[in-house]
């Protein structure tokens, strides 16, 4: 492989890391912050590529599909937060399952019940359609240069938000304990209920996004919930640090995998059997990776206790 | 998503139930939920659609959603089977599915029809006399796409196909004709929809043209991010990719991309356009190439119970072989293996007014039949 093809491979190992750390940390967030484990994370991402979509198509402009997929996602969310999580809280993780669970399918079907069951329409925008050249003669999508950029910015705004304000301070403390914070007088409720809305409007984000270049369609969220959920297992329970590094570790060991592996496999069995022994690890290779982190770090690089 | 609509098909009067003593149940499992539930409904609505042209009010039809998962079409199929207790099976889209389904009920006698898989070992020594193939053998359209790349003089293909059962057949059936050389064989995971790795290969391989196979919305994913690439090379697929479901979210991304396909809209044989006009004034969408399908699924059950009761097995099953209905896709008859002897056309990818979709711009193999009825011993 040439040195272009690999660096042209880790960017987009990079980008596929950062849209899955949009993902991963508002799940990591929710479950950090409130204890609750939110299958219906991958909905409230369909929710957002659905909005843009709708909103890109009536009014033309991909940028106000943005806006609408994250405001529409933030307003599902703080909506289903009111209405059934609140009620999760005290209920042991197995409930929190069954109920989030049962929102994927209440979503999926009231999605294809507004929209239909055939993938919607959503382009990039013309502004970032084609490729661009970057130094050394790499031909890269200029659109997903752009989602490393907004991923950046989101991770840079995130960090910020739980570092340095007051809000932060308050997600930071109602993670360790939620008792002594209520008592301090602060609003739990409506603490979580912005906890939530913050976390679905990142995955409304990363939906609309990824929309643009995937397809928009009723279920787009699950595949990518599972591999939120291996990143901040991955990255340690709670820990935006962790979602980041274990996006990014995720993002390339998938992106690498696949194209590596079945060439390693070449090197010593024939085409063919490379091609398929290759492919099929490539496929287990986030999990392996997860196994192994497992073994020596068991609650994930950045995890607590 | 337990979507559970049991549907007559017989006009719903109060003397259906006196029409249905020397009547035909039939069980359709499909996919109506989640991912690829598009073509379970085109499916549906076009095996529905012909029942109801054909006024078939002694076909009563039992439509359960199998999700796409191997396990739930399994217990759908016992349940349609044991205590519907329905004549004949049919409607399963995926080739995973149609092999953990096909081979239990054709073993309990039931007739299966298949109006959209065809996994090649229900083909070859996994046949069977109650199995009959609607639809195509999976490798057809690839075989006809590589015979026609071959006869175009192109040397060099980059091929790509999902790491299952019916991507490893098209695969398989593409190398069969094709006669250039192969550059790059890549298996992506079924259901990816991120392919930057793979279009950094084929922007790095020599290959003068791209050969893949990606149903749904992997397809549009695929699409959308080679447009977007700059990569200039050109690509054709099977018509999966390329589908009236899916051709309207992938945009002019599509635009001018070959496809190999059995049966295309503006095909000129009778009974086509009665088919799309009724299609379209019936769902106010156009047909997909699965509408086609569960069309002609349809027609042909209709025709066989026209000439034979379906509790004589033997008879029933001579007349599904005889294939003695009006095929939307013209001349249509089953080779010993119950597999479709038809044309495989190429089409190209327009646009009509504001809508994408295909228009047909040739034929890539005459009478095509598949390579695998050598091995059946029925």
């Amino acid at each position: 492989m040439s040195t272009l093809l690999f660096f042209e491979q880790m960017l987009n190992g990079l980008q596929s890391g950062i849209m899955l750390f949009l993902m991963a940390a508002g799940l990591t967030l929710i479950f950090g912050v409130m204890g609750l484990i939110n299958l219906a994370h991958g909905s409230l991402y369909m929710i957002g590529a659905f909005a843009a979509a709708t909103v890109a198509a009536a009014s033309g402009s991909f940028l106000l599909g943005l806006a609408a997929a994250m405001a529409a996602a933030a307003a599902a969310g703080a909506l289903i937060e009111l209405v059934v999580i609140r009620r999760l809280y005290e209920r042991d993780h197995l409930d929190q399952v069954l109920a989030t669970f049962a929102l994927i399918l209440i979503l999926s079907e009231g999605t294809r019940w507004m929209f239909g069951s055939f993938p919607l329409y959503l382009d990039v925008p013309a502004l970032l359609s084609g490729p661009v050249t970057l130094p050394g003669g790499i031909q890269y999508p200029a659109y997903r240069l752009a989602i490393i950029l907004v991923g950046l910015a989101v991770a840079v705004g995130l960090f910020q938000l739980i570092g340095r304000t007051r809000i932060g301070i308050q997600i930071r403390a109602g993670e360790s304990d939620r008792e002594m914070i209520a008592a301090l007088g602060v609003d739990i409720s409506k603490l979580y209920t912005a906890v939530f809305a913050l976390g679905a409007a990142l995955a409304g984000l990363a939906g609309a996004m990824v929309g643009a270049i995937q397809s928009v369609e009723v279920g787009m969220g699950e595949p990518i919930l599972i591999l939120a959920f291996v990143v901040i297992v991955i990255g340690g329970i709670g820990s935006i640090k962790g979602a980041l590094v274990g996006a990014l570790l995720v993002g390339f060991v998938d992106t690498l995998g696949g194209v590596m592996l079945p060439m390693v496999f070449g090197l010593f069995t024939d085409a063919s059997t490379a091609t398929t022994v290759g492919s099929a690890l490539a496929s287990m290779a986030i999990y392996v990776l997860m196994a192994i982190i497992l073994i020596f770090r068991p609650s994930g690089l950045y995890g607590e206790g | 998503m337990k979507l559970k609509s049991v549907l007559m098909a017989a006009c719903m009067t109060a003397l259906a139930p006196l029409a249905l003593a020397d009547g035909l149940k039939v069980g359709m499992i499909t996919t109506l939920s989640g991912g690829g539930a598009g073509l379970g409904i085109d499916v549906r609505d076009g095996f529905l659609l012909a029942a109801k042209m054909a006024g078939a009010d002694d076909l009563e039809i039992v439509v359960e959603d199998d999700q796409r998962k191997p396990d739930v079409a399994v217990q759908l199929a016992d349940k349609l089977i044991q205590s519907e207790k329905v004549d004949v099976l049919t409607g399963i889209i995926w080739s995973n599915l149609a092999l953990a389904v096909v081979p239990a009920a054709t073993a309990q006698g039931k007739f299966y029809l298949s109006p959209n898989a065809g996994p090649s070992p229900l083909a070859g020594k996994g046949c069977h006399q109650n199995y009959f193939n609607v639809s195509w053998q999976n490798d057809a359209f690839s075989e006809a796409a590589g015979a026609y790349l071959s006869e175009e003089g192109v040397g060099k293909v980059f091929l790509m196909a999902p790491n299952y059962p019916a991507g490893q057949d098209m695969m398989a059936g593409f190398k069969r004709f094709f006669k250039g050389d192969v550059t790059e064989e890549v298996y992506t995971k079924l259901g990816q929809q991120d392919y930057a790795a793979e279009i950094a290969q084929i922007r790095a391989s020599d290959a003068d043209q791209v050969y893949f196979f990606l149903p749904g919305g992997m397809g549009i994913s695929f699409m959308k991010q080679f447009a977007a690439s700059g990569v200039e090379k050109p690509v054709m697929g099977p018509a999966f990719s390329f589908d009236q479901g899916i051709l309207g979210a992938i945009g002019e991304a599509a635009l001018g991309v070959k496809n190999t396909s059995h049966w295309s809209k503006d095909l000129d044989v009778p009974g086509n356009a009665d088919f799309v006009a009724g299609f379209q004034q019936e769902y106010g969408r156009l047909p997909s190439l699965y509408a086609a399908q569960g069309f002609d699924t349809a027609n042909l059950l209709i025709s066989a119970m026209g000439k034979a009761d379906v509790s004589d097995a033997d008879g029933f099953r001579a007349a599904l072989k005889a294939a003695d209905y009006q095929s939307v896709r013209g001349d249509f008859e089953f080779g010993d293996n119950h597999h479709p002897i038809q044309n495989i056309y190429m089409r190209e990818v327009v646009k009509e007014g504001d809508v994408v979709t295909n228009k047909l711009i040739g034929t890539a193999a005459t009478g095509h039949t598949d390579a695998y009825g050598a091995d059946c011993k029925m």
